[in-house]
């Protein structure tokens, strides 16, 4: 089968195209740089099928980014049979900058126009028999966007892959001429494939050839020795990008006739309000706030609420009754004593009403054909609850995910991190590593995901560390659970501020976490910041679509594998006791494992002062791995394993009094059960999570990860409960903390020299 | 006048001299095109005073005032 690859810049509409031959499920998003995977389709219109692989987007081949790298590595390496250079032509002389280093490569290219449309509205002209003459490379007039010119660019690109193509450069004509051109022959001797692009890699200085062709190195330097007087000072890395640009302008450019009003004068006007300096920030807040209230709000746009301003109290929202309990909880998808659900609570409430009738199905279906009891206890609190906690989080979390995908299509996200950027750089990160976080609050599996488009790998790693200390919605209900409890036992508490105060506290152990490692095992700058602030425009709803199904496989695939081959686990090990017979949580070998490592939690305020009722926190704790939402769930278990009376008013969901019932029964304090919450904040989040991190970080970083999370949540909750517990323990924290701060500072100013490494850093100062 | 890109005031206009600094970000800057002769338009200051956005080549680029100062930069008087 014939490949064609796509390359052009991020922005450029690369993977709209992408969709549109392949009908598949890549995503396009505004972010620079996010597809750093190789996605691959087929094209299936031209008189054989034609395999398509989509680069990630670049703007040029340096060696600096590992997609430049993979790029330039894939066109010269795996030979494709013709390369589509996509550019976008209302950015013409930027897009063409990677053109003219594409064409240096031995391989049939077609030039893709892109975005057309968008000129011809702005009123101007592009002489395109010019331009290809110019470029002397086919060129092909699209609209990826609007499916024009897609047909065409495919059959000349199909003509084009049946003839050999020699690589051409610009440079021809500039000083730089003889050097390249020497050795040109001296690698073409060799048998060097593409030998001009090396030869103009290597005159670059580029460090990746100059290991590859040591001996071509010495006739640049030679050349490099002759050009010290000139303006570029022997920068031959300078002179070439500087004889590149003066070349597009000069010969390309002129293709173009621009009428003076420029099509991004509308993005131009959004940015007026949208990165304003005073209104750029509430803009972002105000859109973050509807976007989560949207997704997770049980009260539409506060109508309940603010209703209930103006009755004194009561709001309008009651729960329908209709006599027929089926009917009841499906009217309370929509409408309940909390007010109209957010579209996001509807999907959450639905897909939650489809899952339990589901179980009921099942449950009912085992019972009819006489399935033994263990089977049925499988089946129905191993394999059906574990995913069904995780199926009835999807459409809500996806319904998230579309909205982060507007603002990212639309051009929004990359306006964030310029606007968030100075905050993030003081701990060591670039503003981009907002949006995974924010995704966090969500789930921590697409957040994680979403990390790909940071370019820095430890930045990368840091923030896939730290999303799962922004509380996401499985973790909620322990928060709202605990803070509930506290809230009905103790007169004068705010549950909401509670809750609130935790979220807060996750951010904030997130950010010091962040200091921590930047100082110690991540050290380094935060990573440059040089990125295009691509035009405004509307997000196309297949592409929000492909993106929406990518991240459902995604899911689903994790779901009916590392979920449910987990909750077997677990729910094995808490029905049955060591001999293999079928008991009660009570007596059953996760019992035993946490009754053994209770002890462990006596500094957090849930292990030995229970007076061997700690067990019961730790078994909900690791139930809390298969999905944080079976920590209420197993609370409930546990409560009545161990005879907790639990209040006539719980509602056997919330938690709220089940909670309660064990702060009576087993004697576990306020402080204890905030340290209970905050260490299930900062664990090891659930396997989904847990096995998604794994796979966005570089290999032999997990068990490094990992150990985090347990040092993190161990520590910060032990001294919370301690603080909490003893005010003047406090003192010694601050004491400790102010040590380690004084240590950092007095450090990076160079006076105290600590290790080799670091005596060696202040000598080169 | 010669003086640095992160010097410049909203709405100042210039041309680019030189471009100093470390390899990698001064690559990366010539990728963007910001290269000698270049037409640069400070846009606006981010909310926080950084990172800048400017206008060149007829699209956006935002970056902050530490890479910047690596830009020389020939004002040019309106």
């Amino acid at each position: 089968m014939l490949k064609f690859a796509l390359a052009g810049n991020p922005n450029s509409g690369k993977t709209t195209l992408f969709n549109a031959l392949t009908g598949s499920t890549a995503h396009v998003g505004n972010w620079p740089g996010v597809t750093v995977d190789k996605r691959e389709g087929v094209y299936r219109k031209l008189e054989e099928p034609v395999g398509i692989v989509d680069l990630p987007g670049i703007y040029s081949l340096s060696p600096y980014t590992p997609e430049e790298v993979v790029s330039r590595n894939y066109i010269i390496d795996e030979k494709p049979d013709c390369v589509i250079n996509i550019v976008d032509a209302t950015n013409l002389e930027r897009n063409l900058y990677l053109t003219t280093q594409i064409m240096e490569i031995d391989v049939p290219i077609v030039v893709a126009l892109n975005m057309i449309d968008a000129v011809k509205k702005a009123g101007d002209k592009i002489d395109i028999e010019k331009l290809e003459k110019e470029i002397g490379l086919p060129v092909v007039e699209i609209s990826a966007l609007r499916d024009e010119g897609i047909a065409l660019l495919m059959e000349r690109a199909y003509a084009a892959a049946k003839k050999p193509r020699e690589g051409k450069t610009v440079l021809q004509d500039s000083m730089l001429s003889h050097v390249i051109d020497d050795v040109r022959i001296a690698l073409k001797s060799k048998n060097v494939p593409s030998p001009l692009f090396h030869s103009v890699k290597l005159t670059e200085g580029d460090e990746l050839e100059m290991s590859a062709h040591p001996e071509e190195v010495k006739m640049v330097e030679d050349f490099k020795n002759q050009c010290k007087g000139d303006v570029f000072e022997g920068d031959l890395e300078a002179m070439i990008a500087d004889a590149r640009y003066k070349y597009i302008t000069a010969h390309y450019s002129t293709a173009i006739t621009r009428t003076p009003n420029r099509a991004a004068a509308g993005s131009y006007k959004a940015d007026k309000v949208l990165t304003h300096r005073i209104w750029g920030i509430p803009c972002f807040l105000v859109i973050l706030f509807a976007m989560f209230h949207l997704s997770f709000g049980t009260d539409l746009l506060y109508l309940n609420t603010i209703a209930g301003w103006f009755n004194g109290g009561a709001g309008f929202a009651r729960d329908i009754e209709t006599g027929n309990e089926l009917l009841n909880s499906f009217v309370a998808v929509f409408y309940s004593a909390d007010g109209i659900a957010t579209p996001g609570t509807m999907l959450f409430n639905l897909m939650g009403f489809v899952c339990d009738r589901i179980g009921e199905g099942i449950a009912a279906g085992l019972e009819n054909v006489g399935a033994a009891a263990w089977a049925q206890g499988l089946v129905n609190d191993g394999i059906w609850s574990g995913l069904s906690g995780v199926l009835s989080f999807i459409p809500q979390i996806l319904f998230l995910f579309l909205l982060i995908s507007i603002l990212e299509d639309s051009g929004y996200m990359a306006r964030v991190a310029f606007i968030l950027d100075r905050v993030f750089r003081k701990f060591g990160l670039s503003g981009r590593a907002l949006i995974p976080m924010i995704m966090g609050f969500g789930c921590s599996v697409p957040a994680a995901i979403n990390t790909r488009t940071l370019i820095d790998e430890k930045e990368r790693i840091m923030t896939c560390r730290v999303i799962p200390f922004f509380t996401c919605g499985a973790k909620a209900p322990i928060l709202a659970a605990v803070c509930g409890a506290i809230g009905s036992v103790y007169t004068g508490v705010n549950a909401d501020l509670l809750v609130f105060a935790l979220y807060v506290f996750g951010m904030v152990i997130a950010v010091l976490s962040v200091a921590l490692m930047r100082q110690t095992t991540m050290r380094g700058e935060a990573a440059p910041f040089i990125m295009e602030l691509p035009a405004y425009h509307l997000p196309q709803a297949r592409n929000l679509m492909a993106h929406l199904w990518d991240k459902l496989k995604h899911y689903i695939k994790k779901a009916f594998t590392i979920i449910v081959a987990s909750a077997i686990v677990i729910w094995f090990l808490s029905n049955f006791a060591w001999n293999w017979t079928m008991v009660g949580i009570e007596d059953s070998i996760l019992y035993d494992i946490g009754s053994f490592v209770q002890w462990i939690c006596t500094p957090m305020g849930f292990g030995l002062q229970l007076q061997g009722f700690g067990w019961v926190f730790v078994v909900a704790a690791v139930t809390g791995l298969i999905a944080k939402e079976n920590v209420v769930a197993t609370l409930y278990v546990l409560a009545y394993a161990i005879k907790a009376v639990v209040p006539e008013w719980d509602d056997g969901e919330s938690g709220i009094g089940v909670v309660v019932a064990l702060m009576q029964s087993t004697g576990i304090t306020w402080q204890g059960l905030i340290a209970f919450t905050v260490f299930n904040m900062l664990t090891v989040p659930c396997l989904a999570a847990a096995a998604t991190v794994r796979a966005e970080t570089p290999k032999g970083k997990f068990r490094n990860t990992l150990a985090f999370w347990f040092i993190t949540s161990f520590v910060t909750s032990s001294l919370l409960y301690c603080m909490l517990s003893w005010w003047w323990t406090v003192l010694i924290v601050a004491a400790a903390i102010a040590i380690v701060v004084a240590f950092f500072v007095l450090r990076n100013r160079g006076k105290i020299r600590f290790s080799r490494k670091n005596k060696k850093n202040a000598m080169n100062e | 006048m010669e003086k640095k890109l992160d010097e410049f005031a909203v709405g100042e206009r210039g041309v680019v001299v030189r471009v100093e600094g470390e390899k990698k970000i001064r690559r990366r800057l010539f990728d963007m095109g910001v290269t000698p002769g270049t037409e640069v338009m400070l846009r606006k200051l981010a909310p926080l005073g950084d990172p800048v956005e400017i206008n060149l080549r007829g699209y956006e680029l935002t970056l902050r005032k530490s890479e910047a100062s690596c830009v020389w930069m020939e004002v040019k008087h309106a």
